[in-house]
């Protein structure tokens, strides 16, 4: 059977030489993590099953820095390595893959040219694309939107853009439906509502992607504690937890998480 | 020197990465010639299968002559499919140094598997030494071999069927996961095929 994964996600601000991990509050408020190749490294010397870098200038003239810290990192990380942010076309997605990642992450680009889902699935595998979608609660009712049950009211999900800065009116339920189809490997899925607010995982969302897909869905945004992450996996079919501020700021370690997750009963490798 | 074969297919930066971690001197190959004085040869490989064929034909005589003569083999992935006879994936034939054939993954579950899945050990060697029962790899894959010897099974992982993980006859081993991606039980896997080249 296999594992459920433990993620930690590293917000790249590449704007400083040699690039500089943040963490931001609901897209917005930004503090000072680390180093991007040594927060990876030790990630992955304390269990991470996978480790996710996010582009978060997202910009052409910053993308030899990424470049770069794609090299570097994967000299020393021996799991799998996904990156994110910018990656507009198959050309950037095949520079990534060339510095050493595993996995890239497409957001924007794919909800403005679905195609680019199957081109990457087409040419590196189903494996190695992975749809990340940031989702919003909405709770005014829209014809032809999938209306959700939560304790704060039914709501729709809506798909954002240019990491929160745009809205695109897209259902993120059937906008996952639709990655699935075209070939996407992952569904990495952030709620907006909870990102960086450490109140844990929006249960309702992951529960209603993850039982509608049979790819596996990454929870992210909201997690404050294992506890969460147990949550999220006890009350849904997310396959990974992603957590970046419970991490980064050596408030939890991986190793002791996942020990934490195993005495509940959670399958996880050790 | 280990030669990795790049034949266009897959992230060599990951296994060359892996391998000199441990200690390899690894020299990344594009030419059959090449191969004349490596002490190991690893095939790596993400793809199809008559994709990777069609690649690997220059090498083919070659590789097999080397692996005849005791020359230490890691196929890895891809790089152990194609040692077999045939593959449901592709009607391209396969090296046919080991018998028995890759078939597609049963329906019954998601392919490709990705993800880390367990081992369960059947056959002591040295390739698995300090790797336990329940160690986890990291997989990719769609389609799996069936050995027609199952003498040569050394481990395999339960994903809706049986599926062999690692085989090991003589100087050939080969694993379906990723040991480059497979954090420090992949490592030691590489270290361990490693210790088993004269250099």
């Amino acid at each position: 059977m296999l594992a459920r994964r433990i993620i930690p996600c590293l917000d790249c601000d590449l704007g400083v030489p040699g690039g500089r991990v943040v963490k931001g509050i609901e897209f917005k408020q930004i503090r000072y993590a680390g180093i991007p190749w040594e927060l990876a490294e030790r990630y992955y010397l304390d269990g991470a099953d996978e480790i996710v870098f996010l582009d978060i200038t997202a910009s052409h003239e910053r993308r030899e820095t990424m470049l770069a810290v794609i090299k570097k990192t994967s000299k020393n990380v021996f799991v799998p390595l996904t990156v994110g942010g910018g990656i507009r076309s198959i050309e950037d997605a095949r520079a990534v893959f060339n510095s050493g990642a595993d996995k890239v992450a497409i957001n924007t680009a794919a909800l403005k040219n679905p195609n680019l889902i199957n081109q990457i699935a087409d040419r590196y595998g189903s494996q190695a694309c992975v749809v990340a979608i940031d989702a919003k609660r909405r709770y005014e009712s829209v014809d032809g939107k999938e209306i959700v049950k939560t304790p704060d009211g039914d709501c729709w999900f809506e798909c954002s853009i240019y990491g929160g800065r745009g809205f695109t009116g897209i259902d993120a339920i059937a906008w996952a439906e639709e990655a699935e189809e075209r070939g996407a490997g992952d569904i990495m899925l952030t709620s907006m509502d909870r990102d960086g607010t450490c109140d844990g995982f929006d249960i309702e969302l992951t529960k209603a992607v993850s039982e509608r897909v049979k790819i596996p869905v990454i929870a992210s945004g909201g997690c404050g504690n294992p506890e969460h992450i147990l949550e999220v996996f006890q009350k849904t079919r997310a396959q990974a937890a992603l957590a970046a501020s419970i991490f980064h700021y050596g408030k939890y370690k991986i190793v002791d998480v996942k020990r934490y997750l195993k005495e509940k009963g959670i399958h996880v490798r050790l | 020197m280990i030669a990795v074969i790049d034949y266009g297919m897959g992230n060599i930066f990951s296994i060359r990465n892996a391998l000199e971690k441990v200690g390899a001197d690894v020299r990344i190959i594009a030419q059959p010639e090449e191969l004349n004085d490596a002490d190991g040869v690893v095939i790596p490989g993400v793809g199809s299968f008559g994709e990777a064929m069609k690649q690997l034909l220059p090498f083919q005589e070659k590789i097999t002559s080397a692996i005849e003569t005791g020359l230490p083999f890691l196929g890895i992935c891809l790089g152990m499919q194609i040692l077999f006879e045939r593959s449901q994936e592709s009607p391209e034939s396969g090296f046919g140094i080991i018998e028995g054939e890759v078939i597609r993954l049963p329906d019954n579950v998601l392919a490709p598997q990705m993800g880390w899945n367990e081992l369960n050990i059947k056959r002591d060697t040295n390739i698995v030494k300090g790797i336990e029962d329940g160690d986890f790899f990291y997989f990719v894959h769609s389609y799996h071999c069936i050995p027609k010897d199952k003498k040569i099974v050394v481990a395999t992982t339960e994903y809706g069927t049986e599926v062999v993980s690692i085989i090991e006859r003589d100087n050939i081993c080969a694993v379906q996961f990723h040991p480059e991606k497979s954090g420090g039980k992949g490592l030691l896997l590489l270290k361990n095929f490693l210790k088993s080249i004269k250099c």
